[in-house]
């Protein structure tokens, strides 16, 4: 027989308000953000209160959401059924990821290979090119826009310089500082199977710091574009694709560095155990998958 | 079958569902949730549907009657929209809910909160996107494919609530169809293997992969909109070195498996309700199963047959020709299968197997009818005219709609322990029949002869078979209504229902009692042979 206790059960929640009120909340967050961009667009003063009471109910709402599945766990109710679907789950997220990366890696790939040289008169429809612009010489980074009167072309671009001269290109130590935090989170999760508490606490601590590192240097190089480069969101399609991949990624990075930290404070708390750690282990494999896109964009985006 | 146990235990497990409207809103129960799903389908369908009335009614006649053409434009895109989005996606979810876990041996659906979370993010999402058309500058207005510039450039200041609005969405899809995949590939009961799952829930776990693959690149195209529109990027914009072209390329590597999304589940229905009906296995289970997966493969290497006519390079065109084809050969064996499984079958036609009978030949039609669009000198000829829309309606609304409702005729006994009227449903099945029939197959005449889609007004040459055409759309939108009429009158007053309620129906669904007890398998049953495969 099923009872509370038995791990033989599969789990099911009797019933609960967090669902309903993430929804009503992502719906104010988004209808509030809405309403900011259209009145920043109309020229008018910007209205921010529903988008402000939308992200603090998700924020709220989830926070004691992932709670209660903790305290769920702490209770004996969560049997290794539940377990995998929680594999599950979160594995085809991260799919479902991979997949809205796919997109922006798609128009880079489209722009660059098909667009640019179209534009530049070349190939099938290269007639667009030769009526409407024919001064448009196509490059890669795209310095001069096929009509620089609505989009004024980048001052410099971020492409990587020669080999030689990487020790001062921030993304090139940027990738370091990734690649060497997934390295650090996969040695906490071998201090979480060898239960070695002071080496856990210690390497998870380092990968938070890492990913705020990284974010600091992505800000630094973000204000560099702006401010030196003339690199900006309307400087064109070169312009376009390396805010938007970058910053999806940085987006991505911020999540998951804030996903660590919590994961770094309940294992101050003590709550993983070897068997029992799937916290720990989602919000790793997340941040291998953030790690893997920025080694896809550091080829694709700054090096290619 | 005497030999599957069922389980029912009086632990606190089995609690019933909660009083009054906290049920609904807070509900983690499959059954619950699928209920929703299905409703809210329904609302949206009928919605859709008055839209889709609106636009028949200006067509009826030649000239500018009735509407203005600004609004026509924001019918025909809200149709679309809704009846994709909001009518057949959610009710494929609702019956996926409702069935999955009663065919596998589950007790629930595996993320059970998620799965409430997926729901009711939906009627938020409508709300929003159905309220644009009462503001400023009116609704979207550029067509359910929201081809850019139409929708960034051109579109109304609305456009930004559409794009938060499809976000939503697609965050639903993607959490429901991880849901399902986590239940069918986590929840089986012992013995349900993979080629013993009935096929609704083969097609359903085909279409939750399409799904996790394509909305997330629809999310990445609006966000691309988003960012064309209020923060001077150049996606879609030839001046700053990007391309409109490459809108349609991105939408569409997401509107191919879109449509399939909308038909797998439907072949998963159809198979089960032949059988059921024709008291035979299905004819080529297995074949069926690889049928499916080589459909969703296709579909992604398919999509700029939507576009042969914006230009592009030949190979392109050949290709995309070719591998367009080439889905005749998965679909023809599905068609081939469910024919030969009624071959020589001790047949009856109650009203699901008429819908699904009807289902396979109009779905044919509309198959037949997308061969021809994929031929591209062709398709030069038919892009954007009424033929293409009577393509695409015979596989949605005789092809997905039909299989709904087929679904819904045969497993609502179960659901709600009641009978409908027979002879009430054969009726709604005519009315359906004549009225779809009669509303789309002349638009394959006036396409073929020229007339443009979406539209306000045409030629006078196209005056009679609009007609015709208004007519049918009149008739089969009022049999709809007469649809909820026979539901309420099911839920309310129907003859009780038998536990297995079709003679030749197998499954484990039907060894529970009808209706279906709130919780489903608290233990997992045996599954014998004689309850797999249908």
């Amino acid at each position: 027989m099923a009872n509370s206790t038995d791990q033989s059960a599969y789990y099911i929640p009797h019933n609960s308000w967090y669902p309903f009120l993430i929804a009503a909340g992502a719906l104010c967050m988004l209808a509030g953000l809405g309403n900011w961009l259209n009145d920043l667009k109309a020229g008018d003063e910007p209205s921010h209160l529903l988008f402000y009471i939308g992200s603090a109910t998700l924020a709220v709402v989830l926070f004691f959401w992932f709670a209660k599945v903790i305290e769920e766990n702490h209770a004996g109710l969560t049997n290794a059924q539940l377990k995998r679907s929680y594999v599950w789950g979160m594995g085809w997220f991260i799919f479902s990821e991979v997949m809205f990366f796919a997109a922006f890696f798609g128009a880079l790939f489209y722009a660059r290979a098909l667009v640019l040289p179209w534009l530049g008169g070349e190939g099938a429809k290269g007639l667009t090119g030769e009526y409407l612009w024919p001064e448009f010489k196509p490059e890669w980074p795209v310095m001069t826009n096929p009509n620089p009167d609505v989009f004024q072309g980048p001052g410099e671009s971020m492409a990587a310089p020669g080999l030689g001269s990487w020790g001062g290109y921030l993304p090139f130590w940027n990738t370091v500082v990734l690649l060497s935090s997934s390295v650090t989170v996969h040695f906490a999760h071998t201090a979480i199977k060898n239960q070695h508490r002071g080496k856990l606490l210690g390497w998870l601590g380092l990968t938070v710091l890492l990913g705020v590192a990284f974010l600091i240097l992505q800000a630094e190089e973000y204000i560099h574009a702006y401010n030196e480069l003339g690199l900006t969101l309307s400087s064109g399609i070169y312009g376009s694709t390396f805010f938007l991949l970058t910053g999806f990624h940085g987006f991505h990075v911020t999540l998951g560095t804030f996903i660590l930290l919590i994961q770094l404070l309940r294992a101050f708390k003590g709550d993983f155990r070897p068997d029992d750690c799937f916290g720990f282990e989602s919000a790793s494999w997340y941040w291998h998958f953030v790690d893997v896109v920025w080694v896809c964009l550091f080829i694709f985006v700054y090096v290619m | 079958m005497s030999e599957v146990v069922v389980a029912h235990h009086d632990d606190h497990h089995d609690h019933g569902p909660d009083k009054g409207l906290a049920r609904w809103l807070f509900t983690t129960n499959h059954k619950d949730i699928g209920t929703l799903y299905l409703w809210f389908s329904f609302t949206m369908f009928l919605i859709g549907g008055v839209m889709a009335l609106i636009i028949r009614t200006e067509l009826f006649q030649p000239g500018l009657q009735f509407i203005d053409p600004a609004f026509f434009n924001q019918m025909t895109t809200n149709h679309g929209l809704i009846m994709v989005f909001g009518a057949i996606m959610p009710a494929f979810v609702g019956l996926a809910n409702w069935l999955v876990p009663m065919m596998v041996g589950a007790p629930d659906m595996a993320l059970p909160r998620m799965n409430n979370l997926s729901f009711w993010i939906l009627p938020f999402a409508f709300a929003m996107l159905i309220s644009t058309l009462f503001m400023e500058g009116g609704g979207p207005n550029f067509g359910w494919t929201f081809y850019a510039p139409l929708s960034t450039t051109y579109a109304p200041d609305t456009v930004t609530y559409f794009i938060f609005g499809v976000h939503l969405m697609g965050a639903s899809s993607i959490m429901g169809s991880i849901n399902i995949i986590a239940t069918i590939l986590n929840m089986r009961a012992p013995g349900m293997t993979l080629m013993k799952m009935p096929l609704f829930v083969w097609t359903w776990l085909i279409t939750a992969y399409l799904l996790l693959a394509v909305m997330p690149v629809l999310a990445g195209a609006v966000t691309m909109m988003l960012f064309d529109i209020h923060f001077g990027t150049s996606f879609f914009n030839a001046a700053g070195g990007g391309d409109p072209v490459m809108f349609q390329h991105i939408f569409w590597f997401f509107g191919h498996p879109e449509v399939y999304i909308m038909i797998l589940p439907a072949f998963g229905i159809v198979s089960q309700i032949i059988p059921t009906f024709a008291r035979k296995p299905l004819f080529g289970y297995d074949s069926m199963v690889y049928a499916t997966a080589s459909i969703a493969f296709l579909s992604f290497i398919v999509w700029a047959h939507h576009m042969f006519t914006v230009g592009m390079p030949l190979a392109g065109q050949l290709f995309f020709m070719y591998s367009t084809m080439l889905i005749a050969v998965p679909t023809g064996v599905k068609v081939f299968n469910w024919t030969a499984t009624m071959w020589r079958g001790s047949m009856t036609f109650e009203t699901p197997m008429l819908f699904a009978i009807a289902f396979v030949i109009l779905f044919t039609i509309g198959g037949f009818s997308g061969l021809m669009l994929a031929i591209t000198p062709v398709d030069y000829q038919y892009h954007d005219t009424y033929f293409v829309v009577a393509h695409f309606h015979y596989v949605l609304v005789p092809g997905a709609l039909f299989s709904i409702i087929a679904a819904v005729y045969y497993w609502l006994p179960k659901w709600c322990g009641r009978m409908y009227d027979e002879s009430l449903g054969k009726l709604h099945f005519w009315l359906s029949f004549i009225g779809v029939n009669v509303t789309f197959f002349p638009q394959h005449f006036s396409g073929l002869a020229g007339m443009p889609r979406r539209i306000p007004d045409y030629a006078l040459q196209f005056a009679d078979f609009n007609m015709v055409s208004s007519i049918g759309a009149f008739i089969f939108g009022f049999s709809q209504v007469f649809f909820l009429y026979v539901l309420i009158k099911t839920i309310r007053s129907g003859e009780p229902a038998t536990d297995r309620v079709w003679e030749g129906a197998h499954g484990l669904e039907w060894t529970l009692p009808s209706p279906a007890p709130y919780h489903s398998f608290t233990t997992p049953p045996n599954v014998t042979d004689a309850e797999a495969h249908s």
